[in-house]
């Protein structure tokens, strides 16, 4: 048995216990840093009015705080937006894998249209041009916004997925006498969908943070009550760890789940 | 055999980009003909008889079939694609499928039967290319040979007047291939019209009415077996004949 070499440092440094210890270092770092940091400008932490935020127990017995009513106007707003944006994303893949030039034409414009303005501009316009002229409030205006500009980028992705079919389906699928939109529906987007669930659990996350830009036309959501806790307290730096934290809760939450749906769907095929 | 005719191809011509694939390509197949379709690689054979069923469109010519003239964008061309089976080299049967919903899904959804109707009809043709234990398996889990007999069995289930076949044997590992062949025997002797695209030259022998064999996109001979193969009228059919059979 040859004698064991001298670890390399390299090896040394991945080695479990050494790399759980360079974590904590770090993080504890950066936590101490800005816990200094804001002991120097004689920060006031009171973390102990934070949980009241998030829910209550008084006489009345259990209930949500601001925050948690406005996690959940973002949850809402962000499902309805996403539903909307595969819609879009779907019409706009099919327009473009149509084979028709107009049909490509359109759908190659409308994504260069939105894919070229920044989002925040994109909901001025819906907000301060479209809903004067159709009547659109501040929500609507902002499930709009998110929709066309996620409907944008899911369209690329199902545009990506339908193309990772075999063209021999297609075949196969003419040759027993199916019409595309017949091909389409029981044969290519089945098959898809296995490579679409990634990429679009990615667009929902992405969604979700996003959708905090709607505060600023003052949709009571998330990043909004936070700002109106702020305001009201000047409790800045709890108040936006907490927000933060609810964002990552929330989005870590949905990968995870997806991550199990997608193992089932690789099973499946 | 002076059967009703079902393709009928005069003079047509296929273009991919500036490469010529058929050049003035002229075939009749009758009812219950069959015509096994030979060459070397990049001949034409498959462009040929992917236009029979309109996966191609040729650009010159007449194409008739089953009575409809293909053309491009043609209205009928569904209508014709049920009454013409296709058998492709690399199977393309329905990954997420099961075998027995592979061969309903176009009875069922196509010709609007029931589902009852479809998978009575399904297990008969299971049981025609001797498969019917593999009804609840997906194609993954089935062998090639056995793939491409329920590819052949998805395309009986439209009740197919003339079957295409692809290369059939050709994406086969070598013990495979008789299992499909034989399948395909018994399909002639059923008197099924059939045009096979193969190199399998012992099948050929066995069943072809008429042999076709085609060279950078022509048709250079047109025979029957028995001439085809003992002596070909053109000197690169022979050549390609020693070739092949040598081994």
């Amino acid at each position: 048995m040859a004698p064991p070499r001298p670890m390399s440092f390299a090896r040394l440094m991945n080695t479990r216990p050494v790399a759980v210890a360079l974590y904590l270092a770090i993080m504890g770092v950066i936590v101490w840093g800005s816990y200094v940091g804001a002991q120097n400008m004689g920060y006031n932490w009171q973390w102990y009015q934070v949980p009241k935020y998030l829910f209550t127990f008084t006489e009345d017995g259990f209930q949500f705080g601001e925050i948690m009513v406005g996690l959940k106007t973002s949850v809402v707003l962000s499902v309805s937006a996403f539903v909307l944006a595969v819609v879009i994303g779907l019409v706009v893949a099919l327009l473009r894998l149509s084979g028709l030039v107009v049909g490509s034409a359109v759908a190659v414009g409308f994504l260069e249209l939105i894919r070229n303005i920044p989002l925040l501009v994109l909901l001025y316009l819906f907000y301060y041009v479209l809903g004067p002229i159709f009547g659109l409030d501040r929500w609507a205006a902002s499930i709009l916004t998110l929709a066309v500009f996620h409907g944008a980028l899911v369209s690329e992705i199902f545009r990506a997925a339908i193309n990772a079919v075999p063209q021999g389906q297609w075949e196969a699928a003419a040759s027993i006498g199916m019409s595309r939109a017949q091909a389409y529906r029981w044969i290519i987007l089945p098959q898809s969908v296995r490579f679409m669930l990634p990429p679009l659990t990615g667009e929902m996350v992405h969604l979700i943070k996003s959708s905090a830009i709607v505060s600023v036309i003052a949709v009571a959501e998330l990043t909004t009550v936070g700002r109106n806790i702020i305001s009201e307290t000047f409790m800045s730096f709890e108040i936006w760890f907490t927000v933060a934290a609810v964002y990552l809760v929330v989005t870590l939450i949905l990968s995870i789940g997806v991550s199990r749906l997608e193992k089932r769907f690789a099973t499946n095929q | 055999m002076p059967g009703e005719i079902i393709i009928q191809a005069d003079h047509i011509d296929k273009f991919f980009g500036t490469f010529k694939a058929l050049d003035d390509v002229s075939l009749t197949v009758r009812q219950g003909e069959r015509v096994v379709v030979c060459g070397p690689s990049g001949s034409g054979k498959s462009t040929l008889i992917r236009c029979f069923n309109g996966l191609e469109n040729h650009d010159a010519g007449r194409l008739t079939v089953e009575g409809v003239e293909l053309h491009e964008g043609s209205p009928k061309i569904r209508e014709l694609r049920q009454n013409v089976g296709m058998v492709f080299q690399q199977f393309n049967l329905f990954p997420h499928l099961t075998v027995l919903e592979n061969l309903t899904i176009g009875p069922m959804k196509v010709r609007k039967l029931s589902r009852r109707a479809a998978e009575e009809t399904a297990r008969k043709y299971l049981d025609r290319v001797h498969i019917p234990e593999q009804a609840d398996k997906k194609p993954g889990q089935l062998s090639g040979g056995q793939q491409q007999r329920v590819a052949i069995a998805r395309s009986l289930c439209m009740e197919p007047r003339v079957m295409l076949f692809d290369e059939p044997t050709s994406a086969l590992d070598p013990e495979m291939i008789g299992e499909v062949l034989d399948v395909m025997v018994e399909l002639a002797q059923s008197g099924m019209t059939m045009v096979v695209v193969t190199h399998e030259m012992g099948f050929a022998r066995k069943v072809a009415d008429t042999m076709v064999f085609m060279e950078q996109g022509r048709i250079v001979e047109t025979s029957p077996p028995e001439t085809f193969f003992t002596n070909p009228e053109s000197a690169r059919a022979r050549l390609f004949l020693d070739q092949i059979l040598e081994h």
